[in-house]
């Protein structure tokens, strides 16, 4: 417990652990909100979530290799991305959409795979980074420092974020996606094209995960295989904060970025993602309580 | 082998009379144990292969009893594999040496175990590995079996992932190190064949557990789990003694697949080896479906095609292996939703009557 | 009921995985060596720079006429499968080259873990394996006869930079055991031996580790641990995680502007840190390596350390300095090659007593096994990275630049 002590004599370290931890926290819940979007409207589990991540990252790197600042491929992999996530559904998608829970999981588990061999073949195995070239920020005598790019990209995912609120709030198509995810037979009698609502929804979740991929490789390094550190996290989020909760999607990611900072502080990094499952653990066996006690209540 | 390798009876026949064996089943099942006998003999070279089919069999027969049968679809059996290894590995080492120091990274300890030793060990880990996995799926499955649909599969996959980080942060068991388990003390051909043998004896023991499992009352009420959970509880079925029985079950099985596995490969640790969640772990799930889950020879069937082709692409596509066993997964979901025991049931559907004994028309002409 | 093409399907399928055993350890003038290495998976960037040592040196040797062997030329050829990073696959892959298709003679995996899982199946068949990417030293304390490394083991990598630390302290009128160490290695079997390692050097001079982290596999972000650096102030901070982790640590240093007056990672140069993250913000980080190419080594085939560079750079030109892993899977080759002429047979058994008598010195250096198969001849080098050079620095016999100390870094 010396680790607390640290935190306690020098409380200036909790602000540079949660600044680092709501920054990544904040791509988080970009992924955990394109997850909650597929689930919530056409009850799609997308384990390729995290593939999605990193295919945006590796277009945000091949962008800027090219000599095109990465801020400014951030709209470009959104687009392609896009493109992307609207073919794999006529593909694939649009044949799992009505069925049972492992069709969904294991096509996209296929997909998944499928998609890090093709990176992997296209731009080998290495580690790959592109630079902001923006500074960093230090207060406190260099205690905390804070990137100017994760503040940018923080700034950046919550636009995202917000637009899309709106957008789902305003616009016709927004509209008929949330309709659609309320009842999908009501909503095709009343006209909506529910194969068409799918499709933008699948293509939207595809290219926040693009978008957030831009901002990872940006602010961390990707690799072809580094997919399911986001998946993993997307799925634990959606769950942890219950199906139909957007803006508790996304407190929740926030969260999630900060208490893996934290664990990984005071219990050592080797713990960092078993203390993250543990907490998935916690959340779902206390849902079942409190479902056995409406049980009882019923009874 | 293959001639009667798929021949099925109708899935209602599979909860159908237990011990009694139709003349054409006693065939097949003979073919098969011939099969299993004479292939590492005539196919020496294989022996390892062949000895990690039969134990994808196990996968996927295991996996069906809770995700097929009884529509609880658990994304994290792999954890009783992984428990299995290293409850084994435990006995194995700590019969005879320190743990600690025999896991230790500096690797100090030279390791010899002779003949008896070696066997003692061997069987004491299996035994234990085997209850230990079973245990711990009825104290596991206490704290989740309130879950249902998706978020069942989270939260095995959460358990699965959990218990591999928490042994790679142990330092007494190797942690991330990993540990180098005993050698076998014979000559490679002999090791070869037993742990050949005993793969086998496991595929052919938890098929026919699983057989006489839904022969009886059991198969119904975890169908009726199945079709309705709160119906099936109203009637008065226990359904929580049902998935306890279910799952320990797979996990008996699972706890001694790990224990042979780790001693096959000889080299094992936590992430890639003991719970590798996203490989084996997903791939039970697939060769499951790939054959048909909810049938008793549905996952055998996917087993068998599924390695084969996961040998077949990693030997001629290198490179593009991966890249074809994604798209045969997607193509499997895609066009062939109920497994090629489904498809093959559309297809000829008078095949799949009624009738018990399979075949009708080549079994009475 | 399984219909006829479903049937067939299977034993075609089945017929096709038997139809592997054709390839033969040796095939006309052609001497097969077998190698699983990690093409997929997290270790695939080492296992690239691993294939293609193998590659460019077997090419090497066959373009300077083979090896001729009872007065027959013979050629080299390597066979791949990817093991896809997991031991499990390794073992199995091992035992399909060597049972199923007939191998007589391997090269080693990429990493530690791998080799683990490896060398008890090449063992039990008496496979005589020589391998350039497995540093772990409990792979040489089995007794194992039939493995030969030809690297230095992982207790080196950072050892020498520890003693460095001590030396400084000294120099700076203090103490080596006012040392405080901060370590943060990733949980797999090279990066914990490689703790095991500096673990005991501490002891010896007394240091005092204030941190020691194990980073995730899957590692993405180390801030965390660089959090409880900037808190301790510790005077070494040392960083192990093959190539991802090297990228991983270069660019948070950079970003939570890390001040620790000597700091030493393993990878540098394979995750090319200085190209990615520039030299100011790498400056002074030093990074053990294998092999070096001002080393002053010779031998045949490439001749001297800096030839094997500009070979190197002219077959692949997308590297700005060549991994040591290339260069001793290059090396390795040269090992088997000079084995082969000096056996003048083809024997597995006469070519393992063969290997034990080695004493090669090649452009990666000498090569003489000691009894337990690793390499005793060859020393560690440490690099500094000095204004976007990878300097040598130590041992004092290659270094071509005195150490800076402490490190001068521009955030």
């Amino acid at each position: 417990m010396d680790n607390i002590d640290i935190l306690l004599q020098a409380p200036i370290l909790n602000v540079q652990l949660l600044l680092d931890g709501l920054m990544i926290g904040a791509i988080f819940a970009l992924a955990a909100y394109g997850l909650a979007l597929v689930w919530g409207v056409m009850n799609v589990k997308n384990l390729a979530q995290g593939d999605f991540v990193i295919a945006g990252g590796y277009i945000g790197y091949a962008l800027a290799q090219a000599g095109i600042h990465p801020i400014l491929a951030l709209p470009i992999a959104f687009v392609v991305m896009f493109g992307f996530g609207w073919l794999l559904y006529k593909w694939v998608i649009s044949r799992v959409v009505d069925r049972d829970l492992f069709a969904s999981l294991l096509a996209t588990f296929g997909i998944a795979i499928v998609l890090q061999q093709v990176l992997n073949l296209i731009f080998g195995p290495e580690v790959r980074t592109a630079e902001s070239g923006l500074e960093t920020l230090s207060f406190a005598g260099g205690l905390v420092t804070v990137a100017e790019i994760k503040l940018l990209s923080f700034v950046l995912a919550g636009i995202l974020a917000a637009s899309i609120i709106v957008f789902m709030k305003r616009s016709r198509m927004g509209q008929a996606i949330r309709a659609t995810a309320q009842n999908a037979r009501a909503a095709r009698v009343l006209g909506i094209d529910t194969e068409r609502v799918y499709a933008f929804t699948f293509a939207l979740n595809a290219a926040i995960c693009g978008a957030a991929g831009v901002l990872v490789v940006m602010i961390w390094v990707i690799q072809p295989y580094f997919g399911i550190v986001y998946a993993v996290r997307a799925f634990i989020i959606v769950v942890a904060a219950g199906l139909g909760n957007m803006p508790g999607v996304i407190v929740a990611g926030l969260l999630l970025g900060a208490a893996e900072q934290f664990s990984g502080f005071i219990l050592g990094a080797e713990f960092q993602v078993a203390s993250v499952v543990g907490m998935l653990l916690a959340v779902l066996v206390w849902r079942q309580m409190q479902q056995a006690r409406l049980r009882q209540a019923l009874q | 082998m293959t001639q009667n390798l798929v021949a099925d009876k109708s899935p209602q026949s599979d909860v159908a009379t237990p011990g009694k064996l139709s003349q054409v089943n006693m065939v097949l099942y003979g073919a098969i144990a011939v099969a299993g006998i004479v292939a590492p003999l005539l196919f020496p070279a294989y022996t390892f292969q062949i000895a990690v089919l039969w134990l994808m069999v196990m996968f996927a027969i295991t996996w069906d009893i809770m995700g097929g049968q009884m529509g609880y679809n658990s994304l994290g059996n792999i954890f009783f594999f992984g428990t299995g290894m290293y409850i084994c590995a435990l006995v194995q080492i700590g019969l005879y040496y320190d743990v600690g120091e025999y896991t230790a990274a500096f690797g100090a300890i030279k390791v010899d175990y002779t003949e008896q030793q070696y066997f003692t060990g061997l069987a004491l880990g299996v035994v234990a590995a085997a209850f230990g996995s079973a245990v711990l799926a009825v104290l596991v499955g206490n704290a989740i079996f309130g879950l249902r649909g998706p978020y069942f599969a989270i939260g095995t996959l959460g358990i699965a992932f959990a218990a591999a980080e928490l042994i790679g942060g142990w330092d007494w068991v190797g942690g991330g190190g990993g540990i180098s388990l005993p050698v076998y003390p014979g000559e490679p051909d002999d090791r070869s064949l037993f742990f050949y043998a005993v793969c086998f004896v496991l595929a052919v023991c938890s098929f026919l557990y699983v057989r006489w499992l839904y022969g009886r009352r059991f198969g119904l009420a975890v169908n009726a789990i199945r079709d309705n959970e709160d119906k099936a509880e109203a009637m008065g079925l226990h359904t929580r003694r049902y998935k306890t029985v279910a799952w320990s079950s797979s996990a008996f099985f699972l706890g001694i697949a790990g224990a042979i596995f780790g001693n096959m490969i000889g080299f094992i640790e936590p992430l890639e080896v003991a719970f590798p969640t996203v490989t084996f772990g997903i791939f039970m799930v697939a060769m499951s479906l790939l054959g048909g889950k909810g049938t008793l020879w549905g996952p055998v069937i996917g087993a068998v095609a599924f390695h084969l082709v996961k040998e077949l692409t990693w030997t001629y596509m290198l490179g593009w292996q991966f890249v074809a066993l994604g798209v045969i997964i997607v193509i499997n979901i895609v066009y062939f939703q109920q497994g090629l025991m489904g498809w093959a049931r559309e297809k000829w559907p008078h095949r799949f009557g009624i009738a018990v004994d399979e075949e009708p028309e080549r079994a009475r002409p | 009921m399984m219909h006829q093409a479903m049937k067939l399907g299977l034993l075609a399928g089945a017929g096709a995985l038997l139809a592997t055993s054709a390839l033969a350890k040796v095939e006309g003038d052609t001497i097969w060596l077998g190698s699983a290495i990690s093409l997929t998976g997290k270790y695939a960037t080492n296992g690239v720079h691993t294939q293609r040592g193998y590659e460019l040196a077997a090419k090497k040797v066959n373009d300077m006429g083979g090896i001729e062997i009872d007065g027959k030329k013979y050629k080299i050829a390597i066979k791949y499968y990817d093991d896809e990073s997991t031991p499990a696959r390794g073992a199995q892959l091992a035992e399909r080259l060597i049972k199923q298709d007939g191998f007589k003679y391997m090269l080693g995996p990429y990493s530690s873990g791998l080799t683990k899982a490896i060398a008890p199946v090449t063992e039990k068949y008496r496979i005589p394996m020589v391998e350039a990417e497995g540093a772990s030293r409990s792979l040489f304390t089995q007794g194992y006869r039939y493995l030969f490394g030809i690297i230095s083991t992982s207790e080196q990598y950072l050892g020498s930079a520890v003693d460095l630390a001590a030396e400084m302290a000294e120099k700076g009128g203090g103490k080596a055991s006012d040392v405080k160490v901060a370590m943060a290695f990733e949980n797999d079997p090279f990066s914990l031996d490689v703790r095991a390692g500096v673990l005991d050097d501490a002891k010896r001079h007394g240091m005092k580790v204030v941190i020691d982290d194990k980073l995730p596999r899957d590692l993405n972000d180390m801030s965390a641990t660089l959090t409880k650096v900037k808190a301790l102030r510790p005077d070494l901070l040392l960083v192990s995680g093959h190539s991802k982790g090297a990228a991983t640590a270069a660019r948070q240093i950079k970003e939570l502007q890390i001040d620790v007056p000597m700091i030493a990672m393993t990878h540098c140069e394979s995750a090319d840190v200085i190209g990615k993250f520039g030299k100011e913000a790498t400056n002074g980080f030093l990074c053990p390596t294998q092999w070096a190419e001002t080393m002053s080594y010779k031998g045949p085939y490439f001749g001297s350390a800096g030839d094997f560079d500009k070979a190197f750079k002219a077959t692949h030109p997308e590297y700005t300095s060549v991994p040591y892993q290339s260069a001793q899977a290059a090396a390795a080759v040269l090992v088997w090659a000079d084995a082969f002429k000096r056996a003048n047979s083809l024997d597995p058994e006469k070519l393992r007593d063969t290997l034990t008598t080695t004493d090669l010195t090649t452009f990666y250096g000498r090569v003489k096994f000691d009894d337990t198969g690793k390499n005793i001849a060859k020393p560690m080098a440490l690099r500094q990275i000095q204004d976007g050079m990878l300097n040598v620095v130590a041992p004092s016999a290659f270094a071509s630049h005195p150490v800076e100390h402490p490190r001068k870094a521009m955030y």
